[in-house]
C-alpha cells in the first residue's frame, strides 16, 4: 500500500496521465462532434491510425513538426469526407460505414509503410515535440508537472476540448450542429441543410480523430508501428458515452483512464507485479472503464437522431 | 412594402406535381389576402399537403408559380420561403425535445459562422412575443418536459420570431383539448388582427367553420369550391370535400346487455413516462359502445394493454364476463374474446411488406382453418383474404399485392375486417378513424355500430371528442391515469368533458 501511496505522490505519475490523456481527448472531441450531429462514426480506429502514419511520415521527409499534425488533420479528413458521403446522402449503415473505413484507413497506412520503407526492420525516429514548461506554473506540485510541463500537442489538446465546448453551446452553428442530431427535421425546417450540417461536423471531428493519432507518432513514441494505436479509438467511442456527450466530462474520462493506465504500468514494477501477470494489470483500466461506464451512462441523454439518416422529402 | 388590409399577401398559379403516375396537384389555384383566415380543407390524399411542400420549397412543382408579396419565390428553396415572410406549423412538431424552448426558437435565425449566442436579449424578445400573441411560455424549459399545446406554442412563436406575415398550420388541433384549441383560436384572432394572415389545413369541418373566413376545397389534387364560411353549413363543406352526400350514420343507442368486462380500482405499473392506471373503474357491456376520451398519454395506453393481456392489474379486481380470468396474458385476452383495432396501423397493425393475405392473418395464422399441424395453409388465408376484399369493399389491391401500397382508409377496412370477422365478444378500438377522411369514417363507424348490434362491447379510445360524444353510449374521461364515472349519452357537453380532460372533477385518489 505505500507503494501506491508513493506512485499516487509522484508527479511522473500524474504527468504521464495526462500525457496518456491527450490523444484520447483529441479523438474523443472528434467523435462527440460527429455523434452530436448525429453520425455513429466508427471509422475513428483506422482514422487514428492514419494520422499516426501521416503525421509521422510527413515528419520523417523533412516536414516540420506542426505541418506534420496538419498533414495528419488533413488526410483524417480526407477519410471523413469518405465516411461523410457514404453515411449522410446514401444513408448506408453507419456501423458498416464506420468499420469499412477503419479496415481501409489501417491497412493504407500500413501499405504505405511498406512500399515506402521496404527494407526496414527497426521503426527509424523522429525528433518529437519538446516538453515545453509554462513558467511557474510548472513548479506548483503534482499539478505543474501534469498541466504544465507538457508538449505543446498536450495543451492543444486541452485547448481543443474547450473550443468544442464553446462552438457547440455558444455559436449558432453549434446549436444547429446538435439540432441535427436531435430531430434534423427541425433543422431543415429552418431552412438549413442538414446534409451539409452532418457532412461537415464528421469531416471535421474525422480530422480531430486524425490528429488524436498522430500525437502517438509525433508527440509520445516518436517512431510509427504496426498495432500502435491499439484499440484507442474504440476507448474515446465508449469515452463520448462516458461523458454523456459533453466534452467537459468526456476530458475527465479520458483522464480517468489514462491514470489507470498509468497507474497499471507502475503496479508492474512493484512486488504486487512480481506475483500477478502482467497481462492482469494490462487489463486494468478496461476493466475499470467498462465498470465507470456501468455506473455513468445510467442517466445518459443520447442525440435523439443518433444513427438514423435523414431523407429529405421522404412520405 | 406595406400593405392594407385586404390586399393580396400570397398567390399561387397553376401549381401542378406528380409522382409517378399520382397526379397529387393539378393546376391549382390560390390567392391570400392580408389579416384574413383560409381553410385548406380535403380528404386525405386531396393534395393539401403536398401544396404546402411546394410552398415552403420542399417538394419541386412541376408547374406553377408561387407570388409572395407581390415578389416571385424561388422554387425548391426553404430558406427563401422563410425569407419571404411564411411560417410554417407542421402536424408533426419539428422540435428538438432535449433543447430548450429558447434555443429551438434560435435554431437557424442566426448567421451559422458568428461567434457566441445572444441568450439574454433573445430571451427578452421572446418574453415580448409570447405576451403580445397570448402564447405563455417558459423559454428556459426544455421542449422534451412541455405538453402537446405548448410545443405547438413553441412552433408559432418559431414562426414569429421571424417575422413571418403568414403563417401555414398544418392540422393544428388533432392534438389539443377543446381549451387549447380555444386558446389557439384565440391566439390566431390576435395574429390576424394584427395584419398577419392565416393559412390552415383540415379536414375538421367545425374547425373550418369556426375558424376561418374563406375555405379552399380540394379534391383529387383540383380545386374544386371556393366558399366564405359565413352561412357554409357542413353538410355543404362534406359534400363539397368528398363530392357525393355522405351518409352518416345513424346512431340509435344501443341495448346493454350483460358486463363483459368488469374493472374495479384497478392500478397498474408505471411503465416509462407514460400514466399508469390509478383506480380505475369501468364496465363494458354487450351491445353498448363506451367512449374513453382524453388528451393523448393520460393512461390510454395503460389501459389498453390491460385489456388486451399485455400487463395485468397490480391492485383492483377485474372480471371477464362474471369470473376474474385465470393468469392475465395477450394469450388469454384472445381466448376471452377480445379483439384490438390497434392505434397505429403502419406500426403495429400491420406489416408493411408483407401481402394483404399476410397481413390479414396476421393475428390468426396459428389456428385453423390457417395452420393445420404445424403447416400454413395458403390456399385458406388467400381465400379468407379475398372475401374480407369483397365483403369490405377494399381497393387498391388483390390478395397478392403489398399492404404498404394501399391508402389508410383501405388499411384500415383490412383490420377491421380481419377482426370482425372472427366475431369478437369485447373490442378494443383505439383510434380507428385517426388519418381517415370523411368517407372512410363513416364506413368504420358504420361497421363498429353493427358489430355493437351483435351483440359487441366495444370500448372506443380516441381524442375526437365529436367521434366520442355521437358513437358512445356511455362516456368516461381519462386524466392523469384516473377515471371519470360514466357519463350516459347526451349528458355531457363538449366543454363539460374538456374540462375532465384537463384534469378537473376527480376526487383526487392518490
Amino acid at each position: 500500500m505505500m507503494e501506491l501511496l508513493d506512485i499516487l505522490l509522484a508527479g511522473s505519475f500524474w504527468a504521464a496521465a495526462v500525457r496518456i490523456a491527450s490523444p484520447l481527448i483529441f479523438a474523443t472531441m472528434g467523435e462527440l462532434i460527429c455523434e452530436r450531429a448525429g453520425v455513429l462514426n466508427l471509422g475513428i480506429e483506422g482514422i487514428m491510425v492514419i494520422g499516426a502514419f501521416t503525421g509521422w511520415i510527413a515528419v520523417y521527409m523533412g516536414a516540420p513538426l506542426w505541418w506534420g499534425v496538419a498533414a495528419a488533420m488533413l488526410a483524417g479528413m480526407t477519410f471523413g469526407l469518405l465516411h461523410a458521403i457514404l453515411t449522410v446522402p446514401f444513408g448506408l449503415s453507419q456501423h458498416v460505414v464506420g468499420l469499412g473505413v477503419t479496415l481501409l484507413a489501417t491497412s493504407t497506412s500500413y501499405f504505405v509503410y511498406r512500399l515506402a520503407l521496404p527494407e526496414v526492420t527497426s521503426p527509424p525516429r523522429i525528433e518529437p515535440f519538446q516538453n515545453l514548461p509554462i513558467p511557474i506554473l510548472s513548479d506548483i506540485p503534482l499539478i505543474g508537472p501534469a498541466f504544465f510541463n507538457q508538449t505543446p500537442l498536450t495543451y492543444a489538446a486541452f485547448a481543443c476540448a474547450g473550443l468544442t465546448a464553446l462552438v457547440l453551446w455558444r455559436t449558432p452553428l453549434g446549436l444547429a450542429i446538435r439540432a441535427a442530431g436531435e430531430n434534423p427535421s427541425a433543422v431543415a425546417a429552418q431552412g438549413l441543410s442538414v446534409t451539409g450540417l452532418r457532412m461537415g461536423a464528421v469531416i471535421v471531428g474525422s480530422g480531430l480523430m486524425a490528429v488524436g493519432g498522430s500525437f502517438l507518432t509525433l508527440s509520445a513514441f516518436s517512431s510509427f508501428f504496426f498495432e500502435m494505436v491499439n484499440g484507442r479509438g474504440w476507448i474515446c467511442v465508449a469515452l463520448v458515452v462516458f461523458g454523456a456527450w459533453r466534452p467537459g466530462k468526456a476530458v475527465l474520462g479520458a483522464l480517468l483512464f489514462a491514470a489507470f493506465d498509468a497507474l497499471q504500468i507502475r503496479l508492474q514494477q512493484t512486488d504486487i507485479g512480481q506475483i500477478v501477470p502482467y497481462q492482469a494489470f494490462l487489463a486494468v483500466p478496461y476493466v475499470l472503464s467498462i465498470l465507470a461506464l456501468i455506473l455513468m451512462s445510467r442517466r445518459a441523454e443520447v442525440p435523439a437522431a443518433l444513427m438514423i439518416p435523414f431523407n429529405k422529402g421522404e412520405r | 412594402m406595406t400593405t392594407g388590409a385586404g390586399d393580396e399577401v400570397l398567390r399561387l398559379t397553376g401549381i401542378t406535381r406528380r409522382f409517378g403516375t399520382l397526379v397529387a396537384n393539378d393546376g391549382i389555384d390560390l390567392m391570400l389576402r392580408r389579416g384574413e383566415v383560409l381553410a385548406l380543407l380535403g380528404e386525405n390524399g386531396a393534395g393539401k399537403t403536398t401544396l404546402m411542400n411546394i410552398l415552403f420549397g420542399h417538394y419541386l412543382a412541376d408547374a406553377g408559380s408561387v407570388t409572395v408579396m407581390g415578389r416571385p419565390l424561388p422554387p425548391g428553396n426553404p430558406a427563401a420561403a422563410l425569407a419571404a415572410g411564411l411560417g410554417m406549423v407542421h402536424q408533426h412538431f419539428t422540435l428538438a425535445e432535449q433543447m430548450t424552448v429558447l434555443e429551438n426558437v434560435l435554431l437557424g435565425t442566426l448567421p451559422l459562422w458568428r461567434a457566441g449566442l445572444p441568450l439574454g436579449a433573445a430571451r427578452e424578445r421572446l418574453m415580448r412575443l409570447a405576451e403580445d400573441f397570448g402564447l405563455a411560455i417558459d423559454p428556459d424549459a426544455r421542449v422534451g418536459t412541455l405538453s402537446v399545446g405548448e410545443r405547438q406554442r413553441v412552433e408559432i412563436l418559431k414562426a414569429l420570431w421571424r417575422d413571418a406575415r403568414i403563417l401555414i398550420l398544418d392540422e393544428p388541433t388533432a392534438v389539443l383539448t377543446p381549451q387549447e384549441t380555444d386558446a389557439l383560436t384565440a391566439t390566431l384572432r390576435r395574429m390576424v388582427g394584427q395584419g398577419l394572415s392565416v393559412v390552415f389545413i383540415s379536414h375538421k369541418l367545425h374547425e373550418v367553420l369556426g375558424l376561418a373566413d374563406r375555405c379552399v376545397v380540394l379534391r383529387h389534387g383540383r380545386v374544386v369550391a371556393e366558399v366564405s364560411t359565413a352561412g357554409a353549413t357542413r353538410a355543404d363543406l362534406a359534400r363539397l370535400m368528398v363530392g357525393e352526400e355522405v351518409a352518416t350514420p345513424s346512431v340509435a343507442p344501443g341495448r346493454p346487455g350483460a358486463p363483459l368486462l368488469t374493472l374495479e380500482h384497478v392500478a397498474t405499473r408505471a411503465q416509462g413516462t407514460a400514466h399508469p392506471l390509478r383506480g380505475v373503474s369501468m364496465t363494458l357491456r354487450a351491445g353498448t359502445i363506451t367512449g374513453l376520451a382524453g388528451v393523448s398519454g393520460n393512461g390510454q395506453a395503460a389501459l389498453s394493454d390491460l385489456i388486451s393481456g399485455l400487463i395485468a392489474p397490480t391492485a383492483g379486481r377485474m372480471q371477464i364476463a362474471d369470473a376474474p380470468p385465470r393468469g392475465w396474458s395477450p394469450r388469454a385476452a384472445v381466448a376471452a374474446g377480445i379483439a384490438r383495432i390497434p392505434e397505429d396501423r403502419h406500426k403495429t397493425g400491420t406489416v408493411a411488406d408483407f401481402t394483404l393475405t399476410e397481413n390479414a392473418i396476421l393475428e390468426t395464422y396459428a389456428r385453423a382453418p390457417f395452420s393445420r399441424r404445424g403447416w400454413m395453409d395458403w390456399r385458406a388465408a388467400r381465400d379468407f383474404c379475398t372475401r374480407l376484399i369483397a365483403a369490405y369493399d377494399l381497393r387498391g389491391s388483390g390478395p397478392e399485392g403489398r399492404i404498404r401500397l394501399l391508402s389508410g382508409g383501405n388499411m384500415q377496412k383490412l383490420i377491421l375486417g380481419r377482426v370482425l370477422e372472427h366475431h369478437p365478444r369485447i373490442i378494443l378500438a383505439n383510434q380507428p378513424v385517426r388519418g381517415l377522411d370523411v368517407g372512410a369514417i363513416a364506413y368504420v363507424h358504420g361497421r363498429l355500430l353493427a358489430a355493437r348490434d351483435d351483440g359487441a362491447a366495444i370500448l372506443l379510445i380516441s381524442e375526437d371528442l365529436d367521434e366520442i360524444m355521437t358513437l358512445s353510449d356511455d362516456i368516461h374521461v381519462i386524466s392523469e391515469g384516473r377515471l371519470s364515472p360514466a357519463f350516459p349519452r347526451g349528458t355531457m357537453t363538449t366543454a363539460d368533458l374538456g374540462l375532465w380532460m384537463a384534469g378537473q372533477g376527480f376526487a383526487d385518489a392518490a
